[in-house]
């Protein structure tokens, strides 16, 4: 399903990750996935967390440059060709795929994936039986 | 929409002769300082000039030029061409660096003071039956008098209530019906927001005009005025060492301010080499006053950046136009020899949508190469997820940069808000190889 994911623009500077988690953890906000996109110049932060709106104003008031995009989260088994199996069905359905971060442990693997068409993405995977994660499970409510 | 001219008979002259006025007025200005100031005698003689040497207009560029420190070290009086019995007024500019620079009119420099402010004001779109608001400071400085004489000289009512008691100008704003606002452009931001707080009606001001200078502001700052008062905002331009306000005004075309220059002839230079620059180059400001007795100068660098258009100009007027300042020659920097002033920076910034006019130059020297390094800070809808549009973001505020200045620059997209913000002068520039 289609999830919300905040992104934050952060120079190369240090100290100033530990800065976002911090003002994170101390507002009881949890962070289930997270990346960093780097550059010489800057960093964009990437992640998932428990409650986006409310994290988006808090870091917002801390002057921290925050957008929210849409990004879609979904399950593979934790098996050689797996994820293959499912980008295949994108490449086919002929979205393309902005960026990815993912991880795997025990059987299970999530992905949180970012495209240029979202919807139609969800369709497909939901017509080839995919495991999407909504946002209920990682949301707090 | 075209305003009434004042004095169609200078403000509409022919370029040839404009030039033919400047000439005899250059040449009559140039005996007197020459006979009647020592310093500007001793200077020229130094060069090997007499006032023979100065026939026309072109001759001007031969004369030394004369700064604000020169003023400063012939304080009080030193710089005044007539006996003290012959002036009537004396204004002085607040001497944030040592002694005030003090200026003297006489009789007639009153009058042409009265003069150029009407046309300022004719200009502006003010006539007789407008109520002038003039809330420049009166005083020492020269902004409250300056307006207030060309306002009488037009016929309009005028309302001397000074700078600042807000409450009291708002008042009278209403209760008189003002029609026109003089001030500083920050203070005409500050009344439009006390307006919308004290919860006065627009619909009960008769506000229409709003002429407004004493300190540089944008274009952006102009069209929220403009928007907030609802009234037409004019740019004016004056410094008390030519005359106070009056020396340059805008036309309701707000396409450039006109120069009164039948009193006052401009020039632009490189503030570097000093050289004339060719018609159309942005470079100082320079003004040789020719029709005034009290305190005339010759060749008065302003350190204002700008440049001149000679075109005629819809409204009519011939006056050459100069562009709003953009910033002080004092701010330019040289960097692979190639001359830069951080105000270039800014207006880029500025018409970008994406970035904030909020940025840091950072000028150093790797290698014996001048290197330049831009921070900015994107407006915050621009911060993207995605690196690829961030990159291009910087290329593109990369790109717009050079192009406006000739110059390539590292461009350091930066987070929002971590550029220090000053009320005054922002720190704009470090310029690290001044270490070496």
């Amino acid at each position: 399903m289609i999830i919300k994911q905040l992104s934050v623009f952060l120079e190369n500077k240090a100290g100033r990750l530990h800065e976002v988690f911090d003002v994170l953890g101390g507002a009881n906000i949890n962070v289930s996935a997270c990346s960093v996109a780097d550059t010489s110049e800057f960093g964009i932060l990437r992640m998932i967390v428990s409650e986006p709106d409310r994290a988006r104003e808090i870091l917002k008031e801390k002057l921290f440059s925050v957008n929210v995009s849409e990004i879609i989260s979904f399950a593979t088994p934790n098996t050689p060709g797996a994820l293959s199996k499912t980008l295949e069905i994108l490449a086919a359905a002929e979205i393309g795929i902005e960026y990815l971060y993912g991880f795997s442990v025990g059987e299970k693997s999530f992905i949180a994936l970012r495209c240029d068409k979202p919807e139609k993405a969800v369709m497909e995977f939901q017509r080839h039986k995919l495991e999407l994660i909504s946002s209920s499970d990682l949301y707090k409510f | 929409m075209t305003n009434k001219i004042w004095n169609p008979h200078f403000e509409t002259m022919s370029r040839e002769d404009m030039r033919q006025v400047q000439s005899e007025r250059l040449r009559d200005a140039v005996e007197r300082v020459y006979y009647n100031v020592p310093y500007y005698r001793e200077k020229m003689q130094s060069q090997g000039l007499g006032p023979e040497h100065i026939k026309s207009v072109d001759d001007l560029s031969k004369l030394p030029f004369t700064v604000k420190q020169d003023l400063r070290d012939n304080y009080p009086f030193g710089l005044f061409a007539v006996p003290m019995s012959e002036i009537i007024r004396v204004h002085a500019s607040s001497g944030t660096t040592g002694k005030p620079t003090v200026v003297g009119y006489t009789r007639a420099d009153i009058g042409v003071w009265s003069e150029v402010m009407a046309r300022t004001l004719t200009s502006a779109g003010a006539g007789k039956n407008d109520f002038i608001q003039i809330a420049y400071g009166y005083g020492l400085f020269t902004g409250g008098l300056g307006v207030h004489y060309g306002g009488e000289k037009i016929g309009a009512s005028v309302i001397p209530i000074s700078g600042g008691n807000t409450k009291r100008q708002l008042q009278l704003m209403e209760d008189f019906g003002s029609t026109v606002l003089a001030c500083t452009p920050s203070y005409a931001a500050y009344l439009a927001e006390a307006i919308e707080e004290s919860g006065i009606k627009r619909e009960d001001l008769k506000l229409r005009i709003g002429v407004f200078g004493a300190e540089p502001w944008t274009e952006n700052m102009r069209r929220e005025i403009e928007k907030r008062l609802q009234i037409k905002a004019i740019d004016i331009y004056g410094l008390s060492e030519i005359i106070g306000p009056g020396v340059s005004f805008e036309c309701p075309h707000q396409c450039g301010l006109h120069i009164n220059e039948d009193h006052f002839i401009p020039e632009i230079i490189d503030p570097e080499t000093l050289e004339v620059l060719p018609e159309g180059e942005l470079g100082e400001l320079v003004f040789s006053t020719i029709t005034k007795e009290g305190l005339p100068i010759i060749r008065y660098r302003t350190r204002d950046l700008t440049r001149l258009n000679f075109e005629k100009c819809a409204c009519g007027r011939t006056l050459v136009r100069m562009n709003k300042c953009t910033g002080r020659s004092d701010d330019m920097l040289i960097i692979r020899g190639v001359n830069l002033f951080p105000s270039q920076i800014e207006s880029v910034l500025l018409e970008m949508d994406e970035t904030t006019p909020h940025y840091l130059l950072i000028v150093d020297r790797l290698n014996n190469l001048d290197t330049l390094e831009l921070q900015v800070e994107v407006e915050d809808r621009f911060y993207s997820d995605t690196i690829g549009e961030l990159q291009n973001l910087r290329k593109k505020i990369q790109h717009q940069v050079e192009s406006a200045t000739g110059l390539s620059v590292n461009v350091k997209l930066v987070e929002p808000k971590t550029i220090e913000r000053s009320e005054g002068k922002a720190k704009r520039v470090i310029d690290k190889r001044k270490l070496f």
